[in-house]
């Protein structure tokens, strides 16, 4: 126990010590693309061995298909996506007047198709959320990350970032613990990234299938023995905006690839 | 799904160049040893054939097998003959076959 003090100290000591959001400089903030190995950054870099890109052409598709009793496709509204949802998935998480909460970019789609499409949204990780959020997250690759200055997110932020650092399950670890005080060490053979979540959906070798930041969340939760919250849930949305103010002005990677 | 299928082919190739093509389809090539949701296995549906044509003649057959990755990616070469479409071609268990064309000009 007092063992385990003296870690909780020093731990608290490196981040006292560390600056700007969650313990990442500006300077410091790496993507996970450069910790990965070569074959996978020539796999990532490469459209055509992207494995992603085989959900952004089936987005891509589905964006023009009319649907519903309206018989009206994301297009009729919504035009290319390449050049009106250029920036989106940059600027989400945001505000949803509506429900009056802050929503992801695929809650975002699910709800613009049930509001205006009158068709389920889709579960989560369902192929038309996964297809449709890889198509828009596409049209925005390159560009930084720029939260939104929404007033309403601030709180949002906070909240996540509450959960970044409240340790849980029965590892109790953090995803501060991991992400801000050890990145750039080892957990068995592999490197510790910072945790950004500037390249989702993305394709994950592991998954052998494209995924949402809610799956691979889920995935660190199982890992520290926590329970996940249910799919959609609010902490879910907490969490990625606060993911998006700690790597703001990286560049959306979307299809990323990752080990 | 729609676009189920990414190729890449030169658009344009000399005479008797040697031309690198890569071809990746969207598949799960489920292994059939993995047990599902309800606990029993899921039944084995990988692509077993591939296939390249090119302006009708077959240039490329390959056998897949389990374990090889969902979404198989494969890169081979030929020679630019003559400006002609490329078939691809993907034929899995369930007799189900997911194809893709590409044309090439030969100068």
């Amino acid at each position: 126990m007092k063992r385990r003090v003296g870690v909780v100290l020093a731990c608290a000591t490196w981040l006292a010590g560390a600056a700007g959001a969650g313990g990442l400089a500006p300077e410091q903030r790496r993507s996970g693309f450069e910790s990965m190995g070569p074959a996978t950054q020539a796999m990532q870099r490469d459209d055509a061995a992207n494995p992603g890109m085989l959900s952004v052409s089936d987005g891509a598709a589905r964006w023009g298909r009319a649907e519903g009793p309206a018989g009206r496709a994301c297009a009729d509204c919504h035009g290319d996506a390449r050049l009106s949802m250029r920036g989106a998935a940059a600027r989400h998480p945001r505000w949803d007047e509506t429900l009056g909460r802050a929503v992801g970019l695929s809650q975002r789609i699910a709800l613009c198709r049930a509001r205006h499409q009158q068709v389920p949204g889709g579960a989560p990780e369902g192929v038309e959320r996964l297809s449709l959020s890889a198509w828009v997250a596409h049209a925005s690759r390159g560009l930084p990350v720029r939260p939104d200055p929404d007033p309403r997110l601030d709180a949002v932020r906070e909240r996540g970032r509450h959960l970044f650092e409240r340790r849980m399950g029965q590892l109790d670890l953090s995803c501060a613990d991991c992400h801000d005080a050890r990145w750039g060490r080892r957990l068995g053979g592999s490197t510790i990234p910072q945790g950004h979540a500037n390249g989702y959906p993305l394709y994950r070798l592991e998954w052998q299938a494209l995924g949402s930041l809610q799956r691979r969340l889920r995935n660190c939760m199982n890992g520290v023995r926590a329970e996940p919250w249910p799919a959609d849930a609010p902490e879910w949305i907490e969490l990625e905006a606060f993911l998006q103010a700690r790597g703001e002005a990286l560049p959306v990677e979307a299809p990323a690839v990752r080990p | 799904m729609a676009a189920s299928a990414l190729v890449k082919v030169p658009p344009r190739a000399r005479r008797g160049e040697v031309i690198e093509i890569t071809a990746m389809a969207a598949h799960p090539m489920e292994t059939g040893v993995r047990p599902g949701a309800d606990g029993r296995l899921v039944p084995r549906n990988i692509v077993h054939t591939f296939s390249c044509r090119y302006d009708g003649a077959e240039v490329f057959r390959a056998e897949l097998h389990p374990a090889i990755t969902a979404n198989p990616y494969l890169a081979f070469t030929t020679v630019a003959t003559r400006s002609g479409p490329l078939e691809f071609r993907w034929e899995d268990d369930r007799g189900e076959a997911i194809v893709a064309t590409a044309t090439i000009v030969v100068e």
